[in-house]
């Protein structure tokens, strides 16, 4: 049976999209990697409800569009992997391929939305595959689902509101951080000022983050700002992290190091469907080209929330609601005028935000042009060095590099080094990321057994 | 750098950069005539496209397989074997100058039989072939499942299996080490390779080929086309045959996984890295580089009904690439009688027949006219059969 | 590298490396492997070294590790059951010779 409407993830857009396209009598199916609805935001949401555990305004809210969804009449999926998705072809749908314990099947909908979310801005530095170099996102969902603790000495390095959004926590729980090293570069303040008055229409947000911000200075937890440059050290485990400011290189023991660099939008199932991306030069990094309401290139696809750009969970679940609504649209549903007019204005403030945060965000030079001897691809470990070498041996662009190099054909199919490669290949040409272009994305979108793939029942698949 | 600026400077200046011998394609097959042109004192400039063109040497399956070449023409059976013979020096000449390991392992190749009728099928064929024309090709032996357990020790193969032909001459390579390592040879060569410069347009005039790229004008006396696909619509242009049609091969490869396959296999191969290999598909599909769920599908049943282990592994990427088929499947070597001074050159079989394209025909190319030590792999082969097609 | 403070919910025990282990409901292998301390959950199959989980949310593939026995599960993916057995992966795995 073809369905009306199939969403891949189950984040605040995903849901969104969702309770708006149920509520107007769509068939709807939401496909998630995850085993509770949220998203990374809202993870384990529902548990910690019922624990008693919710924290603060974003949980609450988040608790509450998680049971809007559970009472919309979507049908949930959860725990699957979209490993291939095909565009419309012969009066037929969309088609998606989809792995659960090991068995595929396939699901066939007229209409598609990817709210696939976002994915911390991959950040090589030296020694960043060591065991106990972790992401802060990891950390925070090792804190979220299972209230587990990162052990000390800890330090955290990054910028951007996760990592004091993180520390806020930590601290909510007990635990006092032995470092915080801000990556922020020292002329992010100076760019991000002259969009503070147009943020000030989004004040609520603003006022949070310099909250947390404020608590955290006033936090035992030592600070180091306007660091360039990290490393983690260590034989077989992290060890130590070192790092340099404008005052030269300090070393401090750590058993932990988590990193944060920002996040960048997930583009790899939009990629592999053919839509067209343009490279944001603010955030250094491809981002879908979106009509209105997250249409895409290709007729039928929507996209929101952050793997449409960054914008946050709740722009997320506004926008996700607005594409269900014209997703709905297009199939022959009238929509309530007011009802998207509200959801725009609502929608305003907390984009009002936006433009601040992004200056305040972009990232530092030296993640973005990596010393030779960094390893920018975790799965084939090459080096940032490696790459431009083959540019300079003639590579054109990032799928030459690829097949000299095996950068971007491991198991991540250059999820962690394809924003890398891009920016590599730009600058070793000397030409526009944009010019230099992206991987191509085929599928398996994520790896799958030849014996699924096979279409072979489990029960056979002896050995 | 230096010289290679200033004959940018110079390009800039005249529009037009001159050289003595002018290859379309920078690709396996381009790379090895250009590469054996080497030291002789020859300007050569070889063009290529760029990352978004179709490139058949960058979605090899890295095959040196003699198995079941030219069997319905005795002289490419010949000429594969010889390229297979030369391979093993080729490559460590290439490897040494170059630094780059070509992965080259020459142990044998596995045709794969599943069922009764797949094998008895197998059995006539090479039956037919031995008793033709044996001493054309190389050695291939017919091995029971039986047989082939005792080549796999502690390898579990599928119930299906029923044997596999199997020809030592056979062997396999990293394809795209190959051509890397091509490419540095010719730069240390000065042999300069224009990227992102893909031919537009060729024409002939007082003994100078002129091509129009997508990035200026090149001319030279003596013109090769070895742009695989792209050499169809450019042979017309100097009185050479467009004869080429694309044929897709899906592969499949999977995670790495602990060594098990000591030889090579037209189907099946384990590269160096622990990667399997699993292709390919013979689509008619046009210029379609898509992979589908259902050649995937069929790649993987197969891969399985072989190895029955393989169900567990993971397959991380697939890929399509685009032979480049003449009519009857084999290689075209053609030289215009209209433009004297250019020729053709195109195969789907680069890979296996780099080295005597390098060692062979290359020299051939320079030394004149290549129709009579190769008419066989001239297009009047086609003319022929048009008429006996007409007849019958 | 991780703990579970005392008051944190634990229902399910998983054995990592034959090590029980108490987890909440909904936790995944990967955050076992932290939990136990195990120092690495695979051998990298390039350079041989020790990895333990980095991204925790299905996206960079480092958590690949044994679980109930079948190999190269993507750890952090997998909520934990009662009695499940995590194993790390050392070197490449061995499939082609498993017997039936």
């Amino acid at each position: 049976m073809e369905l009306d409407l199939a969403i891949v993830g189950a984040g605040p857009a995903g849901l969104g999209a969702a309770i708006e396209a149920a509520g107007l009598g769509l068939s709807v199916v939401v496909l998630d990697e995850q085993p509770a609805p949220g998203g990374q935001v809202h993870r384990a949401i529902e548990v910690r409800k019922a624990a008693g555990r919710l924290d603060g305004e974003d949980d609450r809210d988040g608790a509450a569009l998680v049971a809007a969804f559970r009472a919309s009449g979507a049908v949930h999926w959860p725990s699957v992997q979209v490993w291939r998705m095909d565009p419309p072809a012969g009066g037929a749908g969309f088609r998606l391929v989809a792995t659960q314990d090991g068995a595929s099947q396939v699901i066939a909908a007229k209409r598609v939305l990817l709210a696939v979310g976002a994915l911390e801005r991959p950040a090589p530095f030296p020694g960043w595959t060591l065991p106990g170099v972790l992401t802060v996102g990891a950390a925070q969902i090792l804190l979220k689902s299972g209230g587990n603790l990162p052990a000390a000495p800890l330090v955290i390095a990054g910028q951007g509101p996760l990592p004091l959004l993180f520390a806020s926590q930590l601290a909510k729980a007990g635990m006092v951080l032995d470092l915080i090293l801000d990556t922020a570069p020292a002329e992010a303040w100076r760019r991000a000022l002259p969009h503070l008055p147009g943020a000030l229409r989004g004040w609520q947000q603003l006022a949070r983050g310099l909250r947390l911000m404020l608590a955290l200075r006033r936090s035992p937890a030592r600070r180091v700002a306007r660091v360039r440059e990290i490393e983690a050290l260590g034989e077989h485990r992290l060890e130590a992290v070192r790092y340099r400011t404008k005052a030269g290189w300090a070393q401090v023991p750590a058993t932990i190091l988590l990193v944060h660099e920002g996040v960048i939008p997930n583009v790899q199932p939009a990629m592999s469907l053919g839509v067209e991306h343009v490279w944001d030069d603010g955030q250094a990094c491809w981002r879908p080209k979106l009509g209105v309401d997250g249409e895409t290139s290709v007729p039928g696809l929507f996209i929101a929330g952050d793997a449409a750009g960054i914008g946050g969970w709740r722009v997320a679940a506004i926008d996700g609601r607005l594409a269900g609504l014209r997703a709905a649209e297009t199939l022959g549903v009238s929509i309530d005028a007011a009802r998207r007019s509200r959801l725009r204005l609502e929608r305003r403030p907390h984009a009002a935000l936006r433009p601040f945060l992004d200056a305040l965000g972009r990232p530092r030079e030296e993640l973005l042009a990596p010393a030779d001897a960094t390893v920018v691809c975790r799965c084939e470990m090459v080096t940032a060095g490696t790459v431009r070498a083959a540019v300079q041996a003639g590579a054109t662009g990032p799928n030459e590099v690829k097949i000299r190099t095996r950068c971007g054909m491991g198991p991540c199919q250059g999820r962690l080094c394809g924003p890398s490669l891009t920016m590599l290949v730009a600058e070793a040409r000397g030409v526009s990321p944009a010019e230099a272009g992206h991987l191509r994305i085929r599928p398996p979108l994520k790896p799958v057994t030849l014996g699924d793939m096979a279409g072979i029942p489990l029960e056979d698949r002896s050995g | 750098m230096a010289p290679a600026r200033r004959v940018a400077q110079a390009f800039q200046m005249h529009g037009v950069r001159t050289s003595d011998v002018l290859i379309v394609g920078g690709g396996v097959v381009g790379a090895s005539l250009a590469y054996g042109m080497r030291g002789r004192g020859l300007r050569i400039d070889v063009l290529d496209g760029g990352d978004g063109d179709i490139r058949a040497a960058r979605a090899n399956f890295g095959l040196v397989w003699v198995q079941s070449k030219g069997h319905d023409m005795p002289a490419y059976a010949r000429w594969t074997r010889e390229s297979a013979e030369l391979w093993a020096g080729f490559a460590e000449e290439l490897a040494e100058a170059t630094a780059t390991p070509l992965r080259l392992r020459q142990t044998g190749g596995l045709s794969w039989c599943l069922g009764e009728a797949e094998f008895e099928a197998r059995r006539a064929e090479l039956l037919r072939w031995h008793n033709q024309r044996a001493d054309d090709g190389a050695e291939v032996v017919l091995l029971e499942r039986s047989d082939v357990e005792r080549l796999l020790p502690g390898v579990r193969l599928g119930a299906d299996v029923t044997g596999a032909s199997f020809c030592a001459s056979d062997g396999e390579c990293d394809p795209l080490a190959l051509l890397k390592a091509l490419h540095l040879a010719m730069a240390r060569e000065g042999i300069t390779l224009h990227r992102e410069t893909k031919a537009l347009a060729v024409t002939h005039r007082g003994g100078v080929f002129r091509v129009d790229a997508e990035r200026g004008a090149y001319e030279a006396p003596r013109l090769v086309l070895a742009a695989g696909l792209g050499s169809a619509a450019l042979a017309p242009m100097v009185g050479l045959p467009s004869l080429l049609r694309p044929e897709r091969g899906q592969i499949l490869v999977t995670e790495r996984i602990a060594p098990f396959l000591p030889f090579a296999g037209d189907t099946i191969r384990q590269t160096a890295d622990g990667t399997v290999m699993i292709g390919a598909t013979h689509e008619d599909v046009g210029l379609d580089l898509g992979v589908t769920e259902e050649a995937g599908a069929a790649l993987a049943r197969h891969a399985v009904a072989v190895f029955p282990g393989l169900a567990k592994a993971r397959m991380v990427r697939t890929w399509a690439g685009l032979r480049v088929l003449t009519p009857d499947g084999n290689p075209l070597y053609a030289e215009s009688v209209s433009c004297p001074g250019a020729a053709l050159v195109t195969c789907h079989s680069g890979v296996t027949l780099a080295a005597a394209h390098t060692l062979r025909l290359a020299p051939a190319l320079l030394a004149g006219p290549i129709d009579e030590a190769f008419a066989a792999f001239g297009p009047s082969r086609f003319a022929s059969q048009a008429h006996v097609s007409q007849a019958a | 590298m991780f703990r579970k403070p005392p008051d944190a919910p634990a229902g399910v025990t998983v054995f990592v490396a034959g090590q029980p282990v108490r987890m909440a409901a909904g936790e995944s292998a990967a955050a076992a492997v932290l939990l136990a301390d195990l120092g690495f959950s695979r051998s990298h199959p390039v350079d041989g070294g020790a990895r333990l989980p980095y991204c925790m949310m299905g996206v960079c593939f480092e958590c690949l590790m044994v679980i109930d026995g079948a190999p190269g599960r993507q750890g952090c993916l997998v909520p934990v059951r009662e009695g499940m057995r995590i194993e790390p992966m050392a070197g490449l795995p061995d499939l082609a010779g498993a017997p039936p």
